[in-house]
């Protein structure tokens, strides 16, 4: 694995790029680790102070320093999108090694209930949980629901690679060497969709970040934690650009554009790597 | 026609597996002082027991080199179009270049490399449609020309890989690697999986392209009957080391390295039922070959000398090489009878 | 009242539909195929045949891991198909596979001692690290290998024959009563094939291992086997006792098969010609039309039209 990735970050620029893009905004949202200011207290600075060399990032109406505002901001909505992730990757790999391998009966239920999730709204569903949970929408819950409709499409990748494995002479020879399904799932086959699922990993982050942005600036999620979209929500509810505070929306897009189009690098470079043909290559076939 | 020209130079080729785990160092000696020369035009067979380092060998010719795998030593030289190249220190762009139109190689075990989630047809497009440079109608036309060659349907275009048999899968692999038409084939056991009429035509197959393109193949295979019925020049490899080089013929009839000797007493054959012993001792390990020649534990007769000094590769008259202290002396009269039964009937 | 044989196949067919929706094709890989091996005698019974001829999906509906589209497996007088759970398990133990391809074998991304590591406590009930080492080192020492030779390889690092000679040690560890081994052979060369083979005599011999052995090999074929079937495009054109039969095949494919045998003779000549089997009639119309008759040395042979002596009866097989 880590032969990998020194191979990509050498040969592949794309990738180089991402590390470099998504690298920096990990370090930028780790520094509020070491912030001075709480980010929830408001009123702690002057208001409205363009950048410059003491408030690097300005500062908003409501009397914040936009820096460590937004390295809190950061790390909230990355942790978020980590989340969102990590727990719709479980169920994909789960689920599409489980259709994949298993085939037949499961297959067809698992597929079933795949099909359902891609075909519900994902949006107004979002929306209808946060008026019932309220001020209950913590950013653990909204992760959760999220990775409920985060799966189905990286489901049906995954079970599309099991489906090749399980014909694979050496899937049968673990079967008459006793192996359990389940043993031969996670232990034979996860280490070939692993490629993908780091893949899709990155999309999925970018699917869920922006999604927290656009529920978050319309309102529907818990405004007090500070994330990128509550940190809009709340330069919409103050009208920065009407009243010339620009900076306080153009910073926190343009970072976080930064992290879209770094994750977008990463995902594109490890799909090359994914591709059979790209790998064929270098297997000197 | 001039004199035939070398189209591939191997020049004290070494090249060992390097491997560090964890801070142990482990070595093995696969390819080992390897001098050879592949006519235009020919045939050129490499045979060996298992694990004497054949496929490394042809992994370096082939240009797949990949590590742990690395080359210390020596060179190998292609002439396409009279331009040498040197494989060994060429850059990957150059390589690419060659690889296909004039240099394919079909790989052992190569039915792995059919991705299983695509359909034969597809797979050939991947590889070969561009190097092919026809219009799509015309490839499909010329693939599946070419798959009939082989004695394959083309329906299997619509197949994957998985609903195919093994010798079918082996098939469409050997189709994909001549679909271009390249002037060097390397081919590692390429008939293994198939049964003795379709290898027959194979081997036909293999055997009219070459002739017809005058182009070059490297072919290995451990079937010394397969050797005996499509190869120009033979060479045996033992334990990374070429032990012995001739043309097909005088292996099979004037072998004189004890080795290819017992190699070609082992052959079975329907009709006799004679038991066939297998060589006593076992195959040397690379990690740690024995000092001298790498053969003298399991040779019958072995000398003093041959424990301590490696033979080199000597000449012989008509084109023959061999590594053997005593290959010049007379072949006692036992093992003339021996060698008799096992290689004329 | 006697055992019920071994292994007993009764007109097994296998139908595969294949292709896209447009071309859907169905393919007769097994067509009506019969035999029955003794259980008093093990023996070393031999498929050969065309290439896609049906041997592996014979194999495989032999292992369980195919159902026949009609016809009956049964081992011990048991429907193979119709064992699930436990019994499943102690049938799998009992019959044990080889494969092919030894590099196909093993996951290119795992150690292959985890094979032999996972039956030993499968199928042995093996706890501890030495009650599971033991039987793997014993198994590969059967095949000329050492557990210390293999413990902790990755497959990409032994060759075809080690792999293939792993493989045999991996099927020994659950002391099978049957070993189906497809093509165990066709990677290997001269020297360790007979190894191989004389170990799978050995198998017969001293432990009363059943092999059923799948190759292309005639001459091995010939050296080993006690019986053999020769099939061409899913059908039996051959059966019977195996020297007779290699020494005169009578049906037109398997004589076929024998000229094919590539020959020591005009070694380096270059001169290798096709099959020449444009002029053989193998269509599958001719196959169908055949039946399986009787005939000389207790062989049966699959002719358009019957041949022979009626007094020959179908007791041999
Ligand atoms: N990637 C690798 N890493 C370490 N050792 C390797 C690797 N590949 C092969 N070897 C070792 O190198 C030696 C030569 O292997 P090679 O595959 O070249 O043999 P071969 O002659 O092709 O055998 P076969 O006829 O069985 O295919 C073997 O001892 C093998 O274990
Ligand atoms: N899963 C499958 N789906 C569709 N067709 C299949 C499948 N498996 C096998 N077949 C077809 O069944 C036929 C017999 O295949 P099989 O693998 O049994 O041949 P074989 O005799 O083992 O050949 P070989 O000697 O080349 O290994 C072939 O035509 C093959 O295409
Ligand atoms: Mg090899
Ligand atoms: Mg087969």
């Amino acid at each position: 694995m880590f032969s990998v990735f020194r191979d990509l970050i050498r040969y592949n620029m794309e990738f180089a790029v991402g590390v470099v893009l998504v690298g920096a905004i990990v370090l930028f949202s780790l520094l509020s680790f070491i912030s001075p200011v709480d980010p929830t207290a408001i009123y702690t600075t002057i208001p409205d102070m363009p950048p410059s060399a003491e408030y690097w990032f300005g500062t908003n109406s409501r009397g914040q320093d936009l820096f460590w505002h937004l390295t809190f901001a950061f790390r909230n909505t990355l942790f978020f999108g980590l989340s969102v992730a990590l727990l719709s990757r479980v169920i994909s790999i789960a689920v599409g090694l489980a259709a994949g391998y298993l085939g037949g009966w499961t297959d067809r239920v698992l597929m079933f209930v795949n099909d359902i999730f891609v075909a519900l709204p994902t949006f107004p569903i979002l929306v209808l949980f946060y008026f019932v949970l309220r001020s209950d929408l913590d950013m653990f819950k909204l992760a959760l629901i999220m990775a409920c409709f985060g799966w189905p499409y990286d489901a049906r990748l995954i079970r599309s690679v099991a489906l090749g494995l399980k014909h694979r002479e050496f899937t049968r020879h673990a079967v008459f060497a006793g192996m359990s399904p389940v043993k031969i799932m996670f232990e034979e086959h996860l280490p070939y969709v692993m490629p993908i699922v780091f893949a899709t990993a990155m999309a999925n982050m970018i699917w869920s970040i922006g999604l927290e942005v656009t529920l978050a600036v319309l309102g529907f999620t818990n405004i007090n934690i500070p994330t990128v979209g509550t940190a809009l929500y709340w330069a919409n509810n103050h009208s920065a650009m009407v009243v010339g505070v620009w900076w306080w929306i153009v910073i926190p897009v343009v970072l976080i554009v930064l992290t879209f189009l770094g994750l977008f690098l990463l995902a594109v470079s490890m799909n090359e790597y994914i591709d059979p043909r790209s790998r064929l290559r270098r297997m000197g076939a | 026609m001039s004199v035939t020209t070398d189209i591939l130079t191997v020049d004290r080729l070494r090249a060992y597996y390097q491997m560090n785990y964890f801070g142990i160092e482990r070595e093995v000696r696969a390819v080992e002082d390897v001098t050879m020369r592949v006519k235009a035009n020919e045939v050129y067979g490499i045979a060996g027991e298992s694990s004497s380092g054949k496929t490394s060998l042809i992994k370096v010719l082939a240009a797949a080199i990949r590590p742990p795998l690395r080359v210390l030593e020596g060179s190998v030289t292609y002439r396409f179009n009279g331009n040498p190249l040197d494989i060994t220190r060429a850059a990957e762009e150059e390589i690419e270049a060659v690889r296909w139109r004039h240099l394919s190689y079909i790989m052992q075990g190569s039915m792995s490399v059919l991705n299983p989630v695509r359909r034969i047809g597809r797979i050939f497009e991947d590889f070969a449609f561009r190097p092919m440079g026809l219009k799509r109608d015309a490839f499909r036309a010329a693939v599946e020309a070419h798959l009939a060659r082989l004695h394959l349907e083309p329906g299997v275009m619509n197949s994957y890989p998985h609903e195919l048999s093994g010798g079918m899968r082996q098939r469409v692999t050997i189709a994909l690697a001549t679909v271009c038409r390249p002037e060097f084939i390397i081919a590692d056991e390429p008939t293994t999986a198939l049964d003795v009429v379709v290898q027959k035509d194979v081997l036909a197959m293999i055997r009219e392209v070459q002739q017809a393109l005058g182009s070059s193949v490297v072919f290995v295979t451990h079937d010394m009957a397969v050797h005996a019925s499509i190869a120009d020049r033979l060479a045996i490899v033992y334990a990374g080391r070429i032990v012995e080089e001739a043309p097909t013929r005088t292996i099979f009839t004037a072998a004189r390295h004890p080795y290819t000797r017992h190699l070609v007493a082992s052959l079975p054959r329907i009709g006799d039922t004679s038991p066939k012993p297998s060589l006593e001792g076992r195959p040397p390990s690379l990690a740690e070959p024995p000092p001298g020649c790498r053969f003298h534990p399991r040779c019958p007769i072995a000398i003093e000398r041959c424990r301590k000094e490696v033979p080199i590769l000597e000449e012989w008259p008509g084109e023959h090489r061999v590594a053997c202290f005593r290959a010049h002396e007379a072949i006692p009269a036992g093992e003339i009878l021996h060698l008799k039964r096992g290689s004329l009937q | 009242m006697t055992r019920p044989p071994l292994l007993d196949l009764r007109d097994v067919t296998k139908t595969f539909s294949m292709g896209g929706m447009l071309s859907r094709r169905h393919v007769g890989a097994v067509n009506g195929v019969s035999f029955a091996l003794s259980a008093e005698k093990p023996e070393i019974f031999t498929i050969i045949g065309e290439s896609g001829s049906g041997k592996t999906t014979l194999a495989r509906m032999i292992l369980g891991n195919e159902v026949p589209t009609s016809g009956e497996v049964l081992f011990e007088g048991e429907n193979i198909a119709e064992r699930r759970g436990a019994a499943r398990l102690a049938f799998m133990a009992r019959v044990q596979p080889i494969f092919q391809n030894p590099f196909e074998a093993f996951n290119p991304l795992k150690r292959v001692d985890r094979y032999l590591a996972s039956t030993a406590r499968r199928f042995l009930g093996a706890r501890s690290r030495a009650e599971t080492e033991t039987p793997m080192d014993e198994a590969l020492r059967k095949v000329g290998l050492s557990l210390k030779e293999v413990s902790g390889r990755f497959p990409h690092e032994l060759s075809g024959g080690q792999l293939q000679r792993v493989a045999v040690a991996r099927a020994l560890i659950s002391k099978p009563r049957v070993i189906v081994a497809d093509e165990p052979v066709s990677m290997v060369d001269a020297s360790l094939r007979m190894a191989i083979v004389n170990l799978f005599r050995r198998l017969r011999d001293e432990l009363g291992v059943t092999i059923i052995y799948i190759t292309h090999d005639l001459a091995t074929a010939y050296y080993i086997s006690d019986r053999l079937i020769i099939m061409q495009k899913g059908y039996v054109v051959e059966m019977g006792p195996a020297r007779p039969i290699l020494d005169a095949p009578r049906h037109p494919y398997s004589q076929l098969l024998k000229r094919s045998v590539l020959s020591f003779d005009e070694s380096g000549a270059g001169q290798i010609k096709p099959s020449g089997r444009d002029e053989v009639d193998l269509t599958a119309e001719s196959l169908i039309a055949g039946r399986l008759e009787p005939a000389e040395d207790g062989r049966f042979v699959r002719l358009s039209k019957p041949i022979l002596e009626p007094r020959q009866t179908a007791g041999a097989l």
